[in-house]
């Protein structure tokens, strides 16, 4: 109860000034945390969350709460059921304290594109904190909840992480069920947990983790005990870095803190040595080919006709586009016609295809790499988080942003940010990328790297 | 690379969006550009390259054709935002619509 009251006084407190959350559940949350309180005296069996209040990014279902993907389209639409990771995290005890703000239909990556006003960056109110899972990623930041969920399809959980100084990680494709994930692109798309330290995150991602009948896409593959194997250290471990990722368009303080964090893990037992991805230049707009394409086909049933928004008309054609017209943003609707365009008839071989073509490219470069070491290293990010507004009116310089996280999504692999430095007071942020279905590995070394420095600490001066 | 405007009305049709004519004017130059930096993926020789459309080894997953709980209508009509009955209402579906 104190933790939750805490957890509600916070959001008072900042939120305000953040707007992390477009939706706050404060009545639910008070009973779940009375109900959890009268059983804390069987210890023994409390389920591994018991209590703990979480943010949920919205664009996973919550069964009565308000579901927007933050966009004009579902405003005020409440879902029928629970994704199943809400489900497991139910079970596990854990509380759901409200939903958080995002670019709309998690298309972005600053938060800037949600239809309710973007969410500011704790460590500077002017600065964004990343996207498409800004919201969360600032609800664990400012203190407001010491968990969240976020989804990460070209980036959106590590790139918000990075930007706001704490820990998010984008499990291996498969890994969590996607089932009440409203689809963006499904073969890219992942739910990931976020939170102040790897332990933590180690702990959510035990919880939501695990094949489900209900997404014919998770792998029904054991989940080991991530939390048992964090404290393993780093001997022997090899750590690859790529030459094409380190140097040119870095700014200098983000590629300084990379280089001294590979130190550090040096310095604990693991062997660097360079790799290289040649593809990794052409991630970007094969992400920006295949991902609109998905979200073309897969955003076609916001149609006013079901549920969400319906602009009233004569005939239903005149109702399904003025429907899409208004209730859709501009970058939504801007990636739905590059899809449509990229699948349509006498584009479809020379776009599509050959996007999907490159991506088998990306994902045997990763596979090369893995053959001679276990984890690659490298940046986030190119920079520490951009002000609000700076990139908003130039989509390809938005897309840009991306370049590092980008190819993780294409090669389904799992990969984490860790804050490993800062630049004029604002996060940077060290990303780590495993073998498929090796977050243990990805965690343990994450978790090395944490406890042997002091970034993990600090916080930002939000009063 | 441009993008021809009757080439965007041709993909606002089939993506079923309505544009202003500042937004139509506005996304030929955005897309044209976003083009371009597409347009780079022609550097690479993908002959005989496998497309991915699925990153993890899985084929035909399948289940038992077993009756399983489903949502209830009731819960599921709650959104409707016209209904008569059990039906969801949508205008007129008239014979004559914009052709593909």
């Amino acid at each position: 109860m104190d933790l939750v009251r805490a957890c509600l006084d916070r959001i008072d407190a900042v939120d305000p000034r953040v707007h992390a959350f477009l939706s706050v559940d404060r009545s639910s949350a008070l009973d779940a945390a009375r109900r959890w309180d009268t059983r804390r005296a069987d210890a023994d069996a409390l389920p591994p969350l018991a209590g703990l209040p979480i943010a949920i990014k919205d664009i996973i279902c919550s069964q009565g709460l308000p579901t927007t993907c933050g966009s004009r389209i579902l405003e005020g639409w409440r879902p029928p059921y629970d994704a199943t990771v809400v489900t497991r995290l139910r079970e596990a005890g854990a509380i759901v304290i409200g939903k958080t703000n995002l670019d709309e239909f998690a298309m972005g990556s600053s938060t800037e594109n949600s239809a309710f006003g973007p969410t500011c960056n704790p460590w500077d109110l002017t600065r964004v904190p990343g996207g498409s899972s800004g919201g969360s990623a600032a609800a664990v930041s400012a203190g407001m909840a010491p968990l969240a969920l976020g989804t990460d399809t070209g980036g959106s959980v590590r790139l918000p992480a990075a930007y706001t100084g704490i820990v998010g990680l984008k499990p291996t494709y498969g890994r969590v069920s996607r089932y009440g994930l409203v689809a963006f692109a499904s073969s890219l798309d992942q739910i990931g947990p976020l939170a102040r330290t790897v332990a933590d995150t180690a702990l959510l991602l035990q919880v939501i983790a695990g094949g489900d009948p209900r997404d014919s896409t998770s792998a029904d593959l054991p989940v080991p005990d991530y939390s048992a194997s964090l404290p393993g250290g780093v001997k022997g471990l090899r750590i690859g870095i790529p030459r094409e990722a380190m140097g040119a368009g870095l700014q200098r303080e983000v590629n300084d803190a990379v280089l001294a964090a590979s130190r550090v893990l040096e310095q604990a037992g693991a062997s660097l040595s360079e790799v290289s991805l040649p593809t990794i230049e052409y991630a970007v707009p094969t992400y920006y080919i295949l991902a609109p394409s998905e979200a073309s086909a897969n955003l076609a049933r916001y149609d006013g006709v079901k549920y969400g928004l319906r602009v009233r008309a004569p005939d239903i054609h005149a109702m399904y586009t003025r429907t899409r017209g208004q209730g859709f943003g501009g970058e939504v609707k801007r990636r739905i016609m590059l899809g449509t365009y990229a699948l349509s008839a006498g584009f479809y071989e020379g776009f599509f295809l050959k996007a999907q073509q490159v991506r088998t490219l990306v994902r045997k470069d990763f596979t090369v790499a893995f053959g001679s070491v276990d984890l690659v290293l490298m940046p986030v990010a190119p920079t520490v988080a951009f002000k609000i507004g700076e990139k908003v009116r130039d989509p390809l310089q938005m897309y840009l942003t991306d370049i590092y996280t980008i190819p993780v999504n294409l090669a389904g692999l799992p990969g984490i940010s860790v804050p490993c430095g800062s630049a004029n007071g604002l996060p940077i942020g060290l990303q780590l990328i495993g073998k498929p279905f090796d977050e243990a590995t990805v965690l343990r070394a994450a978790h090395t790297y944490e406890q042997s420095t002091e970034w993990h600490k600090r916080r930002p001066q939000l009063t | 690379m441009s993008i021809s405007p009757s080439i965007v009305d041709h993909v606002a049709r089939l993506a079923r969006l309505e544009f202003s004519s500042e937004e139509r004017e506005r996304l030929v130059r955005e897309l044209a550009a976003i083009l371009d930096h597409l347009a780079k993926l022609n550097e690479l020789a993908t002959t005989g390259v496998e497309p991915t459309s699925h990153v993890i080894p899985m084929t035909n997953v399948f289940r038992d054709d077993t009756v399983g709980r489903s949502l209830p209508r009731e819960a599921v009509l709650e959104s409707a935002p016209e209904r008569d009955g059990e039906f969801f209402k949508v205008p007129p579906i008239i014979e004559t619509e914009p052709g593909p």
